[in-house]
This record gives structure tokens, sequence and C-alpha cells, in this order.
């Protein structure tokens, strides 16, 4: 690795995660350098989000560390952000985007301060960077799916971390709020956010410096270029997926989603 | 009319129960936006009849009935809370086995008393004409903590009510300040006994919320509309009790009810008969 010297920004060491009886997680070791940008791309019940839930703390380590600045997971406070899939917010819940976006600035505040002036400003700047300034009053629940998205990633923004997880936050989207993240992904490489997005298009997923590909272990980490060859895409996908001399055909990444596209008309 | 507002006032149990009636129909109201937003009607509804063998056991032991259902109320929201936790059971599945084997074991209690109908009707459907003073206070005093506590952790509520994963980036002590809300709701629980009773009180933690989350579009503005129907609701509900006769913790719940489905009919953004 070229930069060996710096001490790895996000470290996983043999970390194995469960929940219900059920062994999601096996032994994960991998280290994201500083500034580090990672696709993570692997099937349904792979255990992305479940991966991002361990790394917020949400859920317990049955084995292994997670280490961020080489100090265990839990020293610090507002290091790490989280970026939700669209279908696990309550889109009904009374509050409107300038509300969600403060709720990154939460962090920052102590237990029973208020938000100042400086956290105000805050906010302002990340809706003004996501371009949804003038949505700022309205409920979550009378946005469009793009602009819904666009308010987590403010709130992302607004909440300064040195790590940031999304979890497919192309999925469904369209193609100006598909610009948006990725300008937002440059934005954050200069201020060397360390960033892991889940998703399922493996196009885009090669565009990343860093690729890790996931099926309840790692199946290969690396470039793009390391990552996909059509062993680990066949060891990862297993059946789902179709090799055409040179190209590789994925299907069933995502049902669901591809429903929904084929019932739009 | 004035007279007719005014008449009620002069008797002395109709100034208690109003003054009651309002303090818990705020109380709930706020409480009741949390039960409301994060699904917990089931839960308030299960933590109010588990009161029952607290009840119970005050009662054969001539203790104060209030403190009683407090002691049992605290101890099935802590119950839930853990035998839920972690995932090992769904928390309706918790809820559905401690809220079934307290109520059994309040009746099994009862059952063995001789002249229990009267306040067991009292238990259940309430008695807000019968307070005292001494339960007024007892009502404000609970209702000031409930309120302040809501009021000084409102932003760490609404971030572990609105986005759990978010409450945990941002490290919040998640797991107690759900048992914290679990607390606070058998609390209201609790100061509701003698206003609308054990069977009512998912009423009027519900009711207000949900017609007050058809009004607004922000969480505060939400509690101040739920609070004001509450209030409402209180007050009307007394004085229909008091000139017609009927009952009036159901009067009470009958008022807010009303007002929910004009509101759901004809509210201005989300009314049904709207668009």
């Amino acid at each position: 690795m070229s930069d060996m010297g710096e001490p790895a920004r996000l470290d996983l060491e043999h970390v194995s995660v469960g929940y219900n009886g059920r062994e999601a997680l096996h032994d994960i070791t991998l280290q994201v350098p500083h500034g580090g940008q990672v696709a993570v791309v692997g099937p349904n019940g792979a255990g992305k989000s479940t991966l991002f839930k361990a790394l917020v703390g949400l859920l317990h380590l049955r084995e292994g560390q997670v280490r961020i600045h080489a100090q265990p997971l839990g020293q610090h406070h507002d290091c790490v952000a989280y970026v939700p899939q669209r279908e696990e917010v309550d889109w009904r819940f009374p509050v409107t985007v300038r509300d969600v976006v403060m709720m990154g600035r939460y962090g920052h505040l102590g237990w029973l301060k208020w938000p100042e002036a400086k956290d105000r400003a805050a906010v302002t700047r990340a809706l003004d960077h996501l371009g949804i300034s003038e949505l700022a009053d309205q409920p979550i629940g009378e946005l469009s799916g793009g602009q819904q998205q666009r308010v987590f990633l403010a709130r992302a923004l607004a909440q300064e971390p040195h790590i940031l997880l999304m979890d497919e936050p192309f999925a469904g989207v369209d193609v100006p709020t598909q610009e948006a993240t990725l300008d937002l992904l440059q934005h954050l490489k200069t201020r060397q956010v360390t960033v892991m997005v889940s998703m399922h298009d493996l196009n885009l997923a090669a565009r990343f410096e860093r690729v890790l590909l996931l099926n309840r272990r790692v199946i290969a980490y690396g470039t793009a270029q390391e990552v996909f060859t059509s062993e680990a895409i066949r060891e990862a996908f297993g059946s789902d997926a179709l090799f055409l001399d040179g190209a590789v055909l994925v299907s069933h990444t995502c049902p669901c989603d591809a429903l929904s596209k084929a019932v739009k008309p | 009319m004035m007279q007719w507002l005014s008449l009620p006032l002069t008797y002395g149990f109709m100034q208690r129960g109003l003054l009651a009636a309002v303090i818990v129909g705020v109380l709930c109201a706020v409480v009741g936006c949390y039960v409301v937003l994060r699904s917990m009607a089931f839960l308030g509804d299960a933590i109010a009849h588990a009161i029952l063998p607290g009840v119970a056991v005050a009662f054969l032991l001539k203790g104060n009935l209030m403190v009683g259902a407090l002691i049992v109320a605290v101890a099935v929201a802590l119950g839930i809370g853990l035998l839920s936790r972690e995932g090992t059971l769904r928390e309706d599945t918790a809820i559905g086995v401690l809220f079934a084997a307290a109520l059994a074991l309040g009746v099994a209690l009862i059952s063995t008393m001789r002249t229990y109908a009267v306040d067991l009707m009292h238990i259940l459907f309430g008695n807000v004409l019968g307070v005292g003073w001494g339960d007024v206070w007892l009502i404000a005093g609970l209702s000031l903590v409930v309120l302040g506590t809501v009021a000084l952790l409102y932003k760490q509520f609404l971030v572990m009510s609105f986005d759990p994963v978010q409450a945990a980036t941002l490290r919040l002590p998640v797991d107690r300040l759900r048992n914290l809300m679990l607390v606070l709701l058998a609390i209201v629980v609790v100061v509701s006994l003698q206003t609308v009773g054990v069977g009512l009180v998912a009423a009027m933690l519900v009711t207000p919320a949900a017609t007050a989350q058809l009004l607004t579009r922000r969480l505060p503005a939400m509690m101040a509309v739920s609070a004001a129907l509450g209030a409402f609701s209180g007050v009307a509900g007394l004085y229909a009790s008091f000139y017609f006769n009927v009952a009036s913790g159901a009067a009470i719940v009958l008022v807010a009810t009303a007002i929910f489905f004009v509101v759901f009919l004809f509210a201005p953004r989300r009314g049904l008969l709207r668009h």
C-alpha cells in the first residue's frame, strides 16, 4: 500500500457480527486508509447493512475489534455519520428539512444545550451545498425521493464526520440526485473524509478507488481491477452471475428495485 | 350561557375534577406524541391494564392505590424493555406475555376481596369527580416531572424516535433513553388512573396526538396542538358529564374522538375530504 506510514483511519480485525442467533458477518479483516473511498458490493443479504450498523455501534461485535484512528469504537463522539436507506425512514414524522439536518449537529452540542449560531450556520451551508435551501421549512414527507435523499446527505455534511457510511444512496434515485451524491463524495475527498458506500451497480462501484466484495465474509478487497475477477464475482454472487465472453451479468441483486422500475411507466 | 358555564364551578368536586382533567389531558397529549410517533399505543394500553395487581395489593394492604400502581407500572415497563432488548423477543410479544400475566394476577387478587365492585369500576373507568386536593397536588407534581424531562431531553428523544441509527452514531445511550421513556409512560398512565381509568388511558394518549399530527408539520407544534386538544377534551367532557350525567372518563374520551374524526375528514392538508 502506498500509505503504509499513516495509521489506517478505519481498521477492522477479525470482526464477526450476528443477531437472532445467526451469524451475519464472519471474520472481516480490512483497512480503509485516511480519506479512502470504498464501494461495498455483494448480493442481497450479504451483510452490507449489518457491516454499517456494526460500525456505528448499533450491533454488538461477537468477535474482533473495530478501530478508528487506532482507538476502539465508541471513543469518538461525532466521528461516524450514516445515511440510511430510504425505506428505513418514517416519512410521516413531523420534522422539516432543517430539523433533520440540525440532527447532524446534535453530536457537537452538549446534552442539555440548544443549537447556537455556528450550528445554524453549518446547517445553512449544508443545505446550500446540496441545493435544497428553499426546501428548508418543508416537512420531509412532502419532498420527492431525490430531495429526500439530499436531506440526509446534507445532514451527514453538517455532522462534519471523519467517517461517512452510506447505505444504498444510488438505489432508485434520479440522475440529478445521483450526480449530487457523486459531487458530494468528491467534496468529501478534499476534506479527507473516509467513505464507505454500499451499492448494487457494479459499473458505478468500478469508479471508486477501492471495492469491497462482500458475502458474509470478505470475498475480495482492493482496486476494482483486482476485485472484479470472474472467480471473485462467481464466489460472491454464485448462480446469479452470468458470464458472457468478456462481460458479466449479475441478476437478482435487488429484485424489489428492478420490480419498481418495471412497474413505473 | 355564562351561568351554564359557571354553575359547575360552584361545586368543589367540579373544581378539583376540572383541574385534574386539564392537567392529565395536557400530560397525556404531550407524551402521547411520542406514543403515536414511536408506535407505542399497544405498550401504553398494556401498562395501563398491568397496573391492576399493584392497585389490588395496595388496596389489600390499605396503602395508597396510586403508589401501588406506580411501582407495578414501572416494573412492567422496564420488564418489557428488558425482554425485548437485543431482539430476543419482538416487543409486541414481550408486551403480550407480561400484560396478560399482570392482568390475570390483578383479577385473581381482586377476586379474593368481598367489596371491590365500586373500586374496580373506578380503577377501570376513572372517577375524576372523586379526586381530593391531595390527589390534585400529586398529579400536578408528577406531571411537572414528566413534562420537564420531555422538555430537557427534547433533542435526544427526537433523534432516537426519528432515526435510531443516527442516535447510535451520536453515541447516545439508546437503551437507557428508551427505558426512561417507558418509565415516563408508566407515570403518565398512573397519573391518568383517576380521570379516565385504565380502560381508557390509551385513548387519551393516542387520540389528541393523532389529531395533532394531521394538523401540524413540526414536533413542537404537534405537542402544543395535542396539549390544547387534550385540555379542551378534559373540560368539555366534564361539562358533558355534569349536564348529561354520563361517566366522566367516557365523556372525555368521546369528545377527543369526535374532534379526531372531524379533523380526519376536514384537515386542511391531509383530510380525507380535501385535495
